[in-house]
């Protein structure tokens, strides 16, 4: 079975896996790392979204051939140590979380969103694709625009 | 469907309560016999201080949780589904378990399923404020299921609040008390020079001791010596005021462990091949051998609900899974279709039984079925020995499902441990086991421990869902009076053996209705007429097709009421009257008036709105809580409408956190805006088309309102009213009104955009 190197949050680790294994797998099944969650596995929902090279990501339709040498980034890695980033302590100030399933990708396409633009508008927030079932977007479209005033 | 008996649980005693006084007991325990009113505490193990709850003084023993099975009490007035639940649960609230630990913390292990709607915030806030602790040092755990608590462990009916504030308070003041006591003793004082603040007692002399330096003395205590009184909601300084998620912090670093996030050894990922029709059956593989030599395939296995495929990894379960081929058999409703479920609904519907006048309305209305697609899917860790079963799931019914699991696979049901994990949703769905029960299967078939996870499209094909409903409403009017309002729902049954059928036929003799069934019963008890609109009556009729059905958040209110919202704008129109005015002049109570006002002043009723843009508002009552909503919505694009925004109001007569009231109102309002204007399933012979999120169109954030208000009002009683389900009636009725406004047209069938419009994937 091949073998795929590739860094996860800050991290050197190495895969044994087949081609076309989807990158979610591997994180969640083969190294634990359980924020990126499953919610269709075909690209719709984004409740999986992560970072690959500092671009936001969905692995579960990413074969983990394609992560070779690079640098991937999930919600676990996304705080320094004990200190949150400014999109996780919007989050905390808007309460926006429900259930809170879809937050971990909710929060890692607004930090994308805002690593391209510091001052997002309403349409840009609204190109976020990500579902919440719980129905928190207008906390989350808050949050956003909180966290780009404390940026 | 069996109609409610008569026939209740022998034994036990029981007292009269009424429910809607039931908090207010406390607030006249120092008018009656202290003897009486006696919090009773009892120690399990060492310095750590667990407390039980008890009301009155009936006998009762340390750590005795399995007494006989007690009746309910007798019902004075049942006026909602809430009050039946408080009710069924009254026996056993007793075992109530909080624990004060040797740190000074509060541990309280809750008999409920958190699935985002906050409870664990909630319960944490009302430990933290009867015990002055604070809301740091509590913490609250979710119960594994305990059968001694019989009908006290169902997650549903917005009722977790209404029926644990009394008991989880009272253990909280029988903790308070006991601390108290064990500060008297140490220092002779006299108890009224005691108090508590901040995780400590007090004394007037200024000498102050830790929970944590008392609870060891605390829990030698005689327990004839504790006498525990919960505070006067007046007294309150924590409850009430906007208070964040305790859980949010775990959520947002991505630390929060679901079903599917937990690390049992052994625990292989698995997923199963499913029917091509709802409830169809396995007939045989045809090409195991082939599947189980593909890479990272470990197992196969056939159980009732199809083929399992054990893997490695889900990406090598799913690919194993897909290239199965398999003989089915048929399911329930094979050949059926949308159109005709809708026809025999149709043709189910009762007739309106007051003559059509001059000045009448009569109405029809259909609402699709409708998935409850949680982000989460079904999903389930098993772990079935020989003779004893592990498993783990998010389960908002426990006790029920353990019963089940014990029937379907021969284990003792002491032998199974049942955890509940928190959920990624439920809106309903979790009231079901069956990830749980399939993975038991899937685990004694295969003899691994099973991580079962459905895939997003069979959690939409063969999950459960929202029945299809149609409506008839006929009104009838003269000279400006409305003087009578009659509405017929008919539905495919839903299914309600998750538990709250056995309570409803434990309560049966003392529902109002009589013989009715379990569907009418929960129709009778969760839909009210908020107007006075003479001669009222709203009937259901089930049809017996079978499919997965469960109740979805708000039950039937969302249809039922969401038509009469709109029924109540076209009366208005037809009687020349602007609709709020109509509903302020026709609502039942000033508290109602009171949500609907506050929002035409807020969002500003009646603005001039520019072409194609329009105003709609609504009002829903359920569960002693009340809400009204405006909207505004764009239709310039009449197939791509746009809610803009929306102004809430709610009213839930004692708000714990309405931080958390908020957001299940946020949350009520995306699924109307979802319902109502584009999400829902078409059923295509036998099956749901939908299955991803891509088809089935809830809303994304380009749907949503970029201004959003709400308000919380202060309420007026001392006992809370529900708040789960609450939130979508009356944002369908608004939103359908701001669409039929803009657009000039009547909506009649919801979604009202719904077409087929992509490709379903293969069965
Ligand atoms: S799981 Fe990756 S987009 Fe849905
Ligand atoms: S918080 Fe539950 S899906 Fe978003």
């Amino acid at each position: 079975m091949p073998s795929y190197s590739f860094t996860v949050n800050g991290e050197a680790v190495t895969v044994d896996a087949p081609a076309d294994l989807p990158t979610l797998w591997a994180l969640r099944d083969k190294l634990g790392i359980t924020g990126p969650k499953y919610g269709c596995g075909i690209d719709v929902c984004k409740a999986c979204t992560s970072h690959l090279d500092g671009e936001a990501f969905n692995p579960c339709v990413t074969p983990i051939a394609d992560v070779e040498g690079s640098e991937i980034t999930t919600i676990e890695g996304l705080a320094d140590g004990d200190t949150l980033h400014p999109v996780q302590e919007a989050w905390l100030d808007m309460d926006v979380a429900q259930c809170g399933y879809c937050q971990p990708g909710q929060i890692m396409a607004a930090v994308a969103l805002l690593n391209r633009t510091s001052n997002p508008t309403d349409e840009e927030i609204d190109a976020i694709e990500n579902v919440c079932r719980c129905g928190t977007y207008f906390r989350i479209r808050e949050a956003i625009k909180q966290a780009a005033r404390n940026m | 469907m069996p109609g409610s008996t008569t026939e209740r649980p022998k034994g036990g005693q029981h007292r009269t309560v009424q429910p809607s006084l039931r908090d207010s007991t406390f607030g006249k325990v120092l008018s009656r016999p202290v003897g009486r009113r006696r919090f009773l505490a009892y120690v399990v193990a060492g310095s750590t201080l667990t407390i039980a709850a008890k009301f009155g003084v009936d006998t009762f023993t340390a750590g005795d949780a399995s007494a006989q099975i007690p009746s309910p009490p007798q019902l004075l007035d049942i006026q909602d589904l809430g009050d039946v639940l408080i009710l069924a649960g009254k026996p056993t609230e007793h075992l109530v378990r909080l624990e004060i630990t040797d740190e000074g913390r509060a541990v309280l292990e809750l008999p409920r399923a958190e699935v985002g709607q906050g409870l664990t915030t909630a319960f944490a806030m009302l430990v933290a404020e009867e015990l002055d602790l604070p809301l740091e040092m509590v913490e609250v755990t979710l119960a594994d299921a305990r059968p001694e608590l019989l009908f006290n462990q169902l997650t549903g009916g917005s009722n977790s609040v209404r029926s644990m504030y009394g008991p989880v308070r009272a253990a909280a003041a029988a903790a308070r008390s006991r601390l108290l006591a064990a500060a008297q003793e140490l220092w002779g004082a006299a108890p009224e020079d005691l108090f508590t603040q901040a995780g400590k007692v007090l004394n007037k002399d200024a000498r102050t001791a830790g929970f944590s330096s008392l609870t060891a003395l605390a829990a030698a205590m005689p327990v004839d010596r504790i006498v525990a009184q919960p505070k006067d909601p007046s007294e309150f300084t924590l409850v009430g005021t906007p208070t964040r998620r305790k859980d949010a912090r775990a959520i947002v670093t991505g630390k929060q462990v679901y079903t599917l996030d937990l690390d049992i050894p052994g625990a292989t990922p698995t997923m199963v091949r499913r029917p091509p029709t709802v409830l169809g059956t396995v007939e045989s593989v045809l090409n195991e051998s082939e599947v189980r030599a593909m890479p990272g395939i470990i197992d196969i296995a056939v159980v009732p609900t199809g083929v399992a495929v054990l893997a490695e990894t889900f990406g090598q379960a799913l690919d194993g899974k897909n290239a199965l081929q398999v003989e089915w058999g048929g399911g329930s409703i094979d050949g059926r279709n949308d159109e005709d479920i809708k026809q025999e609904l149709r043709a189910a519907t009762l007739p309106a039984a007051v003559p059509p006048l001059l000045g009448g309305l009569e109405e029809e209305f259909d609402f699709a079925f409708v998935s409850h697609a949680p982000l989460e899917t079904n999903c389930a860790i098993a772990d079935v020995r020989e003779d004893s079963a592990e498993i783990w799931s998010g389960m908002k019914s426990p006790i029920v499902a353990q019963e089940t699991i014990s029937l379907e696979l021969g284990i003792p049901h002491d032998n199974i441990k049942l955890h509940v994990m928190q959920a990624g949703g439920s809106f309903g769905r979790r009231l079901y086991w069956d990830g749980a029960i399939e993975a038991a299967h899937i685990s004694k078939a295969t003899g691994r421990v099973v991580k079962l996870m459905w895939s997003r499209i069979d959690d939409m094909r063969h999950g459960r869902m929202r029945v299809r409903t149609h409506h008839n409403i006929r009104a009838t009017f003269a000279a400006g009076n409305v003087l009578s309002f009659e509405h017929r729902v008919a539905t495919p049954v839903t299914d309600w053996s998750h538990g709250l059928g056995e309570i409803l036929t434990s309560i049966g003799a003392q529902l109002p209705g009589g013989n009715l069934t379990f569907t009418e019963t929960v129709f009778t008890l969760t839909v009210k007429m908020p107007y006075n609109f003479g001669a009222t009556t709203q009937l259901i009729l089930e049809t017996p097709t079978k499919m997965n059905t469960a109740a979805w958040r708000g039950v039937y209110s969302p249809n039922t009421r969401g038509a009469e919202e709109i029924m109540v704008d076209e009366i208005a129109a037809s009687l020349g009257k602007d609709p709020f005015e109509f509903r302020m002049e026709h609502l039942k109570e000033d508290s109602y008036r009171e949500v609907l006002s506050k929002v035409a002043e807020v969002g500003n009723w009646g603005r001039s709105m520019p072409a194609g843009h329009a105003q709609g508002i609504a009002f829903h009552e359920e569960y002693r809580s009340c809400t009204a909503c405006l909207v505004e919505l764009d239709a310039t694009d009449p197939q791509n409408p746009r809610v803009t925004k929306a102004v809430i109001a709610g009213n839930y007569g004692l708000p714990i956190n309405p931080m958390g009231l908020k957001a299940q109102l946020l949350g009520g309002l995306t699924d109307a805006i979802s319902t109502t204007l584009t999400a829902g399933l078409h059923i295509e012979d036998g099956l749901p088309l939908e299955g991803s999120y891509s088809q089935f169109h809830y809303a994304r954030q380009k749907d949503t309102p970029t201004d959003v208000e709400i308000f919380i009002l202060p309420g007026d009683r001392d006992t809370p009213g529900g708040a789960g389900e609450l939130g979508v009636s009356a944002p369908v009725g608004a939103i359908a009104n701001a669409y039929a406004r803009a657009t000039g047209t009547k909506p009649r069938s919801f979604p009202i955009i719904f077409p087929v419009d992509f490709e379903p994937f293969p069965r």
